[in-house]
């Protein structure tokens, strides 16, 4: 049977987080009622001409430049006409044949190793309405407030090889959007949008074969699960002797497959040209480097400093710089005098598990990177234990405040006093005689379950390291 | 001599020292109307109430104030595709026949700054595309000279407005000959300023790299007087260009002593009508009697202009016209689905030249098309603009008919899109170039006017001022137009 190859190429469209539309006044505000962020000239009224929000072009050159791009010299902008009612000129203005950026790349992780993605192309353009079919079907309604929100479409090399591969590309592109501050990448109010090509060859094979384009991959998870469906579907075919038909499929999320939306015959004729209520752009090396000077330091470069200086493994690295406000808290816990590593098997361990079991954001927790190096002090000082420390940061999370405070105030100070501690465990050896033959007979075990009562005589507060030593010293007396 | 026959310099001035009042002026402009415009139908709306109150409101500014806009209380004429806030703007098509702007074109904001009153909206070729008036979707406006002709396209009605005498000066678009050619058909003056020199923001698009807005006025003195006024860098409109605009009417010396005047062989060839040809030939002796030096001249690429104008404004209006599409304001026909939506509203709301158009410019920049049609045309287009450079470089303008004939019969051409396409053969090349050019009459032939063309450098509006309005004292001056009536 032939092994084949699966050639994936993505399309991603990023809103850029400008105050005002791409070419009018109007506000980019995300979730305000229908049609109140609407004006003659978003909404393509007779006689308007766009103006060129000047943020929107500096914003797609520092994606670019983000994305290792060449930025262009000379730009300029073009019409994509094609009729749909969320589309108030009847044509889009976008890009063309010189788009802002081109020859890009960035690096994903696969399987340990580093490998370079290609970018084809960034470049600028105006978003379309939003279209809202009623339930009846019977008919839609049109929200204008998102027509000529700025938006960027980053378009890769065909260089990815499988929908994981796919799937790390999206988050590392996300990651560095997010960076840049350019825009908030969220999927779910679509200021990150994926489309993805994807088609399968003979291995060792030079030539591509027939691709399918995807649509409606609404979340990262979708985007690898319409992938594999695809995959699977186009394997299938080709293996019964069938060729790929070259189509539009959409991916149908609750069947879990994937639907044919159009095939190639059925393609739009753009009709692009040069669109002549705009001049083109002019980008020299002063605005380049001044736009180039505004990129901050980018998910990479702090996950390598990550390893270099704090010693961090490339795993623990990566998931800390994969979410910008992750990293930055990392960082300011950093300087609050938390010591890295610790700060990292926290963030790693319980502050990701907790994000990941509520589904919430960082910012909607109540933890502060003063906090946690607080709360790790604490632990250092032996003022909790570990175990106590898990209550605290539970805390610190869902309530915030001072650890020192929530300590004192719970009561959950760590027993380190000897005195106190050997009183305690010379009741708790008295009253479990068979586990300390037991213990003397080289079970082991035993000793676990007599620390676990001096623990629970002292609800979880005894110094553990102490009330083993203590229990050690009172048997073998 | 009556109110309405005066310069706007002189209005200005009666006006200053309390000799007439806005409403004065503005009824008799209304009282002209109803006078002519049944024989005339220069106007898609007359906005009595509107123009009425806005003169009351001025005669009271005025009288508390001593400023004055350079063109308080004149009565003026706005082509139908110049958007007004709150007034009726239908392009002369059933598509936008309800089409109420809920905003002020730049012109317009400009020409209320200048406290002008505008009293209607005039008749025009649907969305600009015609030499006759005759597409307009609602009626046709008649030359005030011979109601059998036209009064020529597309801003027929405006200049026939002003011939009429029903306004003072009007506002006309002009993407290849559109203010230039009505103008000489009507005998007024008729200027189509440099690409760039005014705002086209508001000007409802008909090809975006070709169309401007221009004055179309009794006297040349009058065109720069109101250019004065609309002319300038607008931030609303990006290809609005950020050049210094001069006095225009200290430019206006009467002297061309000196100047060197180019006239193409091709714009005085065989096409070119006789009578005209020897009209533009006395007005020639009249400028060399004044000093200017004039040359016969080539310009080459001169002859594919109409050629490449028919693939580019197409295109550009193929586009452009996509968004009445009947879902967000205009017409919207009776459907049952999106796509008859589109039908039925398109196929009923735009007329046969406007469908024509947008045919032409589909087809010419479709996959596998672009590079032959449009792609080329863009590039005859340089070299077009290139001849005149050239020629720019030794001469002074470049001056010719506008028009290769005088008005033609109504019905004449309607059915014969090229032969009509052909009489803008003068004035689409200087669209092609983005030069300014201005429509001066020099009498008339078979008793119908006929019209001087001057072109000049880009942005340089002073020299064809100055040339049209040196010929214009020399020349002797039209008769007023046969419609009779009182137009005191």
């Amino acid at each position: 049977m032939t092994a084949y190859e699966t050639v994936i190429g993505l399309e991603v469209h990023v809103e850029l987080s400008t105050k005002s539309k791409i070419f009018c006044g109007c506000s980019t505000e995300f979730g305000a009622p229908p049609n109140t962020h609407t004006c003659p000239i978003c909404l393509g009224h007779p006689g308007v001409l766009p103006v060129l929000n000047r943020q929107a072009v500096e914003l797609a050159m520092k994606a670019a430049m983000a994305l290792n791009c060449r930025i262009a010299e000379y730009s300029k902008f073009d019409r994509k006409n094609y009729f749909y009612p969320d589309l108030p000129k009847a044509y889009q203005v976008s890009q063309y044949d010189q788009p802002i950026g081109s020859d890009g790349w960035i690096e994903i992780d696969v399987d340990g190793e580093r490998k370079r993605i290609g970018i084809t192309r960034v470049h600028l353009e105006e978003d379309a309405g939003k279209l809202i079919h009623s339930e009846s079907g019977d008919s839609s309604l049109v929200d204008y407030n998102r027509v000529g929100v700025p938006l960027i479409e980053i378009v890769s090399e065909p260089d990815l090889r499988s929908p994981a591969e796919a799937r790390a590309y999206l988050e590392k592109l996300k990651a560095i959007m997010q960076y840049c501050e350019v825009s908030d990448v969220k999927m779910e109010e679509g200021s990150l949008r994926c489309d993805a090509n994807i088609s399968l060859r003979p291995a060792g094979s030079a030539t591509f074969g027939t691709k399918t384009e995807l649509k409606n991959l609404n979340s990262f998870r979708n985007v690898e699960r319409a992938l594999e469906y695809e995959e699977r579907r186009q394997r299938e075919v080709l293996e019964s002797g069938g060729t790929v038909e070259q189509a539009t499929m959409r991916w149908l999320e609750d069947v879990g497959r994937t639907k044919l939306m159009r095939t190639k015959e059925e393609a739009h004729d753009y009709r692009y040209f040069p669109e002549p209520d705009l001049v083109h752009l002019d980008i020299d090396e002063a605005w380049k480097e001044r736009v180039r000077s505004t990129i901050p330091e980018l998910p990479d470069a702090r996950r390598d400093r990550y390893m270099r200086e704090y010693g961090l493994s490339a795993y623990d690295a990566g998931l800390l710089t994969t979410n910008k406000a992750i990293a930055d808290f990392f960082d300011e816990a950093v300087q609050a005098g938390a010591d890295p590593k610790g700060a990292a098997n926290w963030m790693t361990g319980e502050l990701l598990g907790y994000l990941n079991a509520t589904g919430k954001e960082l910012q909607e927790t109540r933890i502060t990177p003063a906090g946690l190096a607080g709360m790790l002090g604490l632990i250092q000082k032996g003022t909790i234990s570990t175990k106590i420390a898990k209550d605290v940061f539970k805390e610190l999370v869902e309530k915030g405040g001072d650890p020192e405070q929530i300590v004192k105030e719970k009561g959950w100070v760590q027993i380190s006093d000897e005195g106190e501690l050997a009183k305690i465990v010379a009741q708790v050896v008295a009253e479990n005689p068979q586990s300390v033959t037991d213990f003397k007979n080289g079970k082991d075990r035993a000793l676990g379950y007599l620390v676990g009562q001096v623990m629970k005589a002292t609800r979880g507060k005894a110094n553990p390291q102490m009330v083993n030593r203590l229990i050690r010293e009172q048997i073998q007396d | 001599m009556s109110l309405l026959r005066q310069p706007l310099k002189e209005i200005h001035k009666r006006l200053t020292e309390g000799g007439c009042s806005a409403k004065e002026l503005v009824e008799l402009s209304l009282k002209r109307i109803d006078e002519v415009e049944e024989r005339v139908g220069a106007f898609i709306t007359v906005d009595r109430e509107g123009a009425r109150a806005r003169a009351e409101e001025l005669d009271r500014q005025l009288a508390e104030k001593r400023e004055r806009g350079p063109l308080a209380a004149i009565p003026a004429g706005i082509k139908d595709n110049i958007c007004t806030d709150g007034l009726l703007t239908t392009c002369a098509s059933k598509m936008l026949a309800n089409y109420t702007p809920i905003y002020d074109a730049t012109v317009m904001k400009k020409l209320r700054a200048a406290q002008a009153i505008p009293v209607g909206k005039t008749n025009m070729d649907e969305f600009a595309m015609g030499s006759s008036t005759e597409n307009s979707a609602f009626h046709p406006t008649r030359n005030p000279w011979n109601p059998e002709r036209v009064p020529g396209g597309s801003s027929g009605g405006s200049a026939a407005a002003v011939a009429a005498g029903e306004v003072l000066f009007a506002l006309g678009s002009d993407t290849g000959g559109s203010i230039r050619q009505p103008a000489a058909f009507c005998g007024v003056v008729g200027l189509k300023p440099t690409y760039g020199r005014v705002s086209r923001f508001g000007l409802v698009a008909f090809a975006s790299s070709l169309d401007q807005i221009g004055p179309l006025t009794r006297s040349v003195e009058d065109a720069a007087y109101v250019l004065q006024v609309i002319a300038g860098h607008d931030s609303m409109d990006s290809t609005s260009a950020d050049v210094e605009v001069p006095d225009y009417l200290s430019a206006l010396t009467g002297d061309v002593k000196g100047l060197k005047v180019a006239i193409p062989r091709e714009l005085m060839g065989d096409g070119i009508d006789p009578g005209v040809r020897e009209r533009v030939l006395d007005a020639l002796r009249v400028l060399e009697g004044m000093g200017a030096v004039c040359e016969e001249v080539s310009l080459p690429h001169l002859r594919y202009a109409v050629e490449t104008f028919y693939v580019l404004a197409p295109a550009e209006a193929s586009s452009n016209l996509a968004r009445y599409d009947g879902i967000r304001y205009g017409v919207r026909a009776p459907a049952d689905n999106l796509m008859e939506l589109y039908y039925n509203s398109r196929s009923s709301g735009f007329g046969a030249e406007v469908k024509r158009r947008i045919m032409l410019g589909t087809y010419a920049l479709s996959s596998g098309y672009y590079d032959a049609y449009y792609l080329k045309a863009q590039k005859v287009r340089t070299l077009i603009k290139r001849d005149f450079d050239q020629i720019f470089e030794k001469y002074d303008v470049v001056i010719g008919p506008t028009t290769p004939t005088t008005a033609f019969r109504i019905g004449e051409k309607v059915d014969d899109p090229l032969t009509m396409y052909l009489n803008d053969i003068c004035t689409i090349p200087v669209n092609l170039a983005g030069l300014p050019a201005i429509s001066v009459p020099c009498g008339l032939s078979g008793g119908l006017p006929v019209g001087l063309q001057v072109i000049g450098r880009p942005f340089d509006e002073q020299t064809v001022l100055r040339v049209a309005h040196a010929y214009e004292q020399q020349a002797e001056p039209l008769p007023e137009p046969p419609l009779g009536g009182d137009r005191s």
